[in-house]
């Protein structure tokens, strides 16, 4: 037996080893997809954390699971899209502030042929409504995301309710961005998605932006950090270091900088810049 | 199709680049499942061994129970294993979530029944072989256990391999445990899986491939450690 004592002796010491090295001064963002699908973490944090030794670990989940995993203490600061949601969440005292850190917008993204005939529209509840009609197909994350939100916030503006149609017109594809761009790409449905992740991605085929220009596809985008009274686990100076460097100017200037395609992806509105 | 042809393209450059990247998170696979597969070893063949060799009421229920558990899914492990290493959960104090050490712990529970199975039934049938000669040796069911381990040795290593190959091609576990953090906990699987959201196809079926070939040299390296072994066991 003494063979299967050193293995797992071997075994353990490397799993403790590993653990080790993540104690050195870092923190865990709870964050959206978009952010880090996009590229703009890989761009952002080895600027941040040269500066400040900091290191930035990035968990890039639904806004929904987001939430929830800093609501579980598993993360020390939040970057997510979903305002009520975010509100909801330091009104029940889980974070400390709130504050808006950039936007940009969604867009329904559709296939060439355009059967719900779409194109060029500017008022996303009637083109919504004109899809509805139409029978053609729609992809949903149907994941509780901050894209997913806003998307049963436009539906319920527009008076329809898509779930009635679910596995029908309506497909909920329950996953995160790129996935059900995937999905909704194979199948020929229209989408609703963040700028950013549309220009990044990578298997846009014979789609194109479709519906755009709308107020109400207008996308905020939060930072919190968790409460320490409620995680006292949590790294919140570091959190707090980092949360105030995007807000400043030069993380505000960093982030109006990074671009795809030659084109800007995020557009920095924290408060005083 | 052409992201097909692209991506052993790709793949190829990618291995012949030396990029630190790949390399890193190709390391942190082997670690993390050889880790893992070790552990559920220790753990799962001497488990395998005992009921192999003991009679006891409620033993079929064992076995079936056993049988079942392989079929784990691993997304539901990767679910129980962030629960109870989430901070507000009964493990959080050890402060392992989102390390590669949460990500040995769930591979090591979703492998341990396939190791313990598979041994058991592997075991079970040397067993029934050498059960005369233990007896007219009067051998305890610890020299028993320690017999049939060593002989099956090389029965057991496909066992082994059945553990590992579980391990390095699962991505519903290690996604939930360790976050997909980059130079931290990001792996093959989830690496793929990255690539394929960001609509990456051709590079994400490049890792795929990169991976396949990885399996394929862990598995080679084990068939000629069995074979050098069993030609010097001959000579």
């Amino acid at each position: 037996m003494a063979i299967f004592r050193i293995t797992a002796a071997a075994a353990l010491s490397l799993g403790l080893a590993a653990a080790a090295q993540a104690d050195d001064v870092s923190i865990i963002v709870q964050s959206t997809t978009s952010t880090a699908n996009s590229g703009l973490y890989d761009y952002l944090l080895p600027i941040y954390s040269g500066e400040s030794g900091i290191e930035v670990h990035v968990v890039a989940v639904g806004t929904g699971q987001a939430i929830r995993n800093a609501e579980n203490c598993d993360g020390d600061l939040l970057l997510v899209h979903a305002k009520p949601a975010e509100e909801k969440f330091v009104a029940a005292g889980y974070g400390t502030k709130r504050t808006d850190l950039m936007y940009n917008d969604f867009v329904i993204v559709g296939p060439e042929g355009d059967p719900a005939g779409v194109a060029g529209m500017t008022d996303a509840e009637a083109a919504l409504e004109k899809i509805a009609a139409s029978g053609a197909l729609f992809a949903s994350r149907g994941d509780d995301s901050g894209t997913h939100k806003k998307e049963v916030a436009l539906w319920k503006a527009a008076g329809i309710d898509p779930t009635a149609a679910s596995g029908d017109w309506y497909r909920e594809t329950g996953s995160g961005m790129g996935a059900t761009l995937n999905a909704g790409i194979g199948m020929g449905a229209y989408v609703l998605t963040d700028r950013a992740t549309w220009i990044s991605f990578g298997n846009k085929q014979d789609y194109a932006v479709e519906v755009q220009g709308d107020a109400d596809l207008f996308n905020q985008y939060g930072v919190i950090p968790v409460n320490p009274e409620k995680c006292p686990s949590a790294n919140i100076a570091a959190a707090q270091d980092f949360a105030g460097w995007l807000l400043s100017p030069e993380g505000q200037r960093t982030i109006a900088a990074y671009q795809v395609d030659g084109q800007q992806l995020f557009f920095p509105n924290a408060p005083g810049n | 199709m052409q992201n097909i042809a692209e991506a052993f393209g790709l793949a190829l450059s990618l291995v012949l680049s030396g990029e630190a990247d790949l390399y890193e998170i190709v390391g942190l696979s082997l670690r993390v499942s050889l880790s893992a597969t070790l552990l559920a070893s220790a753990i799962g063949l001497p488990v395998g061994a005992l009921v192999a060799v003991s009679r006891f009421r409620g033993r079929g229920l064992v076995l079936v129970v056993m049988n079942a558990l392989m079929g784990l899914p691993p997304v539901v492990v990767g679910l129980l294993v962030y629960l109870s290493l989430s901070r507000s959960g009964p493990l959080g104090f050890l402060g392992l979530l989102y390390t590669p050490g949460a990500m040995i712990l769930a591979q090591t529970i979703l492998i341990v029944p396939i190791v313990a199975a598979l041994s058991r039934q592997v075991l079970e049938d040397l067993h029934a072989e050498y059960a005369d000669q233990f007896r007219s040796l009067c051998l305890s069911p610890r020299q028993s256990i320690a017999t049939l381990l060593w002989d099956g040795r090389y029965a057991l290593l496909t066992v082994w391999l059945a553990g590992f190959g579980r391990a390095i091609a699962e991505v519903g576990a290690v996604i939930i445990v360790g976050g997909n953090i980059d130079h931290l906990t990001r792996v093959m699987t989830t690496a793929i899986a990255l690539e394929t959201s960001k609509g990456d196809l051709a590079l994400a079926l490049a890792l795929g491939i990169v991976l396949l070939v990885l399996a394929l040299g862990v598995n080679a390296a084990v068939q000629a450690l069995r074979l050098t072994a069993a030609r010097q066991a001959h000579a």
